[in-house]
């Protein structure tokens, strides 16, 4: 097994401890429930948009302290995004956390996302890393209420 | 609200104490290595591991006795078909069943619930009540709530203390009720360890006219079990948890409820003669037995009843006893540890939540460390609801298990407070 310390970084234990944006949010555009079936995580994610810009986010729920610290890193770097530029995080965060990067990309480059890097080599965890940003996923492209990482 | 106890808490003879350095030499995959340490297994409520004498039942058969049963006039079918139906009349002696047409092979716990269900099931009529229990897994939740969907009947639930003990007060009301058909109980909770006093409520079930199944899944492994003087209806577990193969299990059913029973799934071997007119299905057991069975897997569980009775279950349940003592006293000195499922009667199982911890992260460093335990809902999912967590870390025993590997538990619990706290 890789090194402990490479999945739970200080930045990934700060999140966990003091979620950023971990409150229920009223008159969001889009609230959507995010499940993994397989260890009971649950949050929900809360959206509030202006046009085409992501104007809030926030999430609650209970979950590992990779899916909340997840969740946290996720809200704190979308607020001010486009929606477009939120769908490009999504999928560049699913391929540094499934350990699929593309040729040539290199996982220092993903800025505050590269400390989710270590989940790559914990494939068990990999669903706990991206259930919230499914969830978000969900909340950007369909009207779907809910959503299971099963 | 008062709690009837009326299970001995240890039989008043002691047991010759269990030989565990030669039991653990008994199964190969206890050598292994994992992480860079040596393996420490604390998850035997999801599954056991084999000892080698299991191994090589289902190894001979596929390499010497590979045939399907019940059918040829071959040598080898001959030789299967006597080594399946040996291994059925080994495990009923050990659950002492009076009938081998008692004991039906099916996939595990779950399918013989599903086929209790679907067929007792079918009499139903609208307003009658299934009774079932706050800390069912939810094998023996679902198949009933489909069912009482099906047929408009009504599943009662009987609630549980703060231990994580059945309250027998509330259980007689709901039979009081006088509706009350069909009664589902764990014998042993899988998520606490809790051992339910089946057999006293069997005994207040057939006196409101119930019919009982016990899930018996979690307590096979781990205390001596007679289905004639529990009296239960039907009693239901599972060969993987027993140290048996995956994808075998049995389901006993006294014989006069099971004659007049309807057929669960339908195909070849469940019947004596088809016309296209009408089909004449075989006796007991053979007509809830459709299909080719998992032949290697019985043959394999009857190899797991002959180790398992080659023990004293005296001793083992007194050595896993003490491990749950020993494992629960250790974990409640650490601060922050808290024991979810403190019942007076346990077998097999500690449960528990770390303050500030997920226990899914605490399943990851101890997995670092070599310790493989479960963590999340155990598939009981209104049991952690009743404690107000979404999940706790399990740790499950054996008959192997030492109290050195507890003391490589604590620790590495220890650990993850580090890491994490």
């Amino acid at each position: 097994m890789s090194d402990l310390r490479e999945l739970y970084q200080e930045t990934i234990l700060d999140h966990n401890k003091s979620p950023r944006n971990f409150r229920k949010m009223e008159h969001a555009d889009r609230a959507v429930d995010g499940y993994n079936p397989l260890c009971g995580d649950h949050y929900t994610v809360y959206l509030k948009f202006k046009g085409d810009f992501i104007e809030d986010i926030s999430f609650e729920g209970a979950g590992c302290a990779i899916s909340k610290a997840s969740a946290s890193v996720m809200s704190s770097l979308l607020i001010g995004k486009t929606k477009a530029e939120a769908q490009a995080m999504f999928e560049r965060f699913h391929r540094l956390v499934t350990g699929a990067l593309n040729p040539g990309e290199e996982a220092e480059e993903f800025g505050k996302l590269a400390v989710f890097g270590g989940v790559s080599e914990f494939p068990a965890r990999v669903k706990c890393a991206s259930l919230a940003w499914h969830t978000l996923h969900a909340g950007l492209v369909s009207n779907e209420a809910v959503v299971s990482t099963e | 609200m008062s709690v009837k106890h009326d299970i001995a808490p240890m039989k008043q003879h002691s047991a010759e104490a269990l030989d565990v350095p030669r039991v653990r030499s008994d199964f190969p995959i206890l050598a292994e290595r994992v992480n860079g340490h040596a393996l420490v297994y604390l998850d035997n409520a999801a599954t056991s591991q084999k000892p080698v004498s299991v191994i090589d039942a289902t190894s001979r058969y596929y390499r010497t006795q590979n045939a399907n049963i019940h059918r040829g006039v071959h040598h080898l079918s001959e030789e299967a078909t006597k080594a399946y139906e040996v291994a059925r009349s080994k495990i009923r002696g050990w659950i002492n069943a009076s009938l081998t047409q008692e004991l039906i092979f099916v996939r595990g716990t779950t399918e013989a619930i599903n086929l209790v269900a679907a067929t007792l099931g079918a009499s139903l009529r609208p307003g009658d009540e299934i009774v079932i229990s706050a800390l069912e897994h939810h094998s023996n939740i679902v198949p009933w709530q489909l069912l009482c969907e099906q047929r408009q009947a009504r599943l009662r639930v009987v609630p549980m203390n703060d231990r994580g003990e059945l309250l027998l007060d509330d259980y007689e009301h709901l039979l009081q009720g006088g509706k009350v058909r069909i009664v589902a109980l764990s014998h042993v909770s899988n998520a606490l360890g809790t051992i339910n006093p089946v057999k006293e409520m069997t005994a207040l079930a057939h006196r409101a006219g119930a019919d009982v199944l016990i899930d018996g899944a979690q307590a096979v492994p781990h205390m001596s079990v007679d289905v004639q003087d529990l009296d239960a209806d039907f009693y239901a577990f599972s060969g993987h948890k027993m140290y048996g193969p995956t994808g075998v299990g049995i389901l006993y059913g006294k014989k006069k409820i099971l004659e007049s029973l309807p057929p669960y799934q339908s195909g070849g071997d469940m019947i004596k003669s088809v016309t296209f007119e009408k089909t004449i299905f075989n006796d007991l057991p053979f007509r809830f037995e459709a299909g080719t069975p998992n032949i290697a897997g019985g043959i394999g569980l009857g190899a797991a009843v002959d180790y398992l009775a080659a023990l004293d279950m005296d001793a083992v349940r007194d050595h896993e006893h003490a491990l749950v003592a020993r494992a629960t006293e250790a974990l409640e000195a650490v601060p922050g540890v808290r024991i979810i499922g403190t019942a007076l009667q346990k077998a097999g199982v500690v449960s528990f939540v770390v303050e500030n911890i997920h226990p899914h992260d605490i399943g990851t460093i101890l997995d670092s460390d070599g310790v493989a335990i479960r963590t999340g809902h155990h598939c009981a999912q209104p049991t952690m609801l009743r404690f107000g967590i979404p999940a706790t870390a399990r740790a499950s025993f054996a008959l192997y298990n030492t109290f050195e590997e507890i003391d490589v538990l604590v620790r590495s619990v220890r650990h993850a407070i580090e890491v994490l706290g």
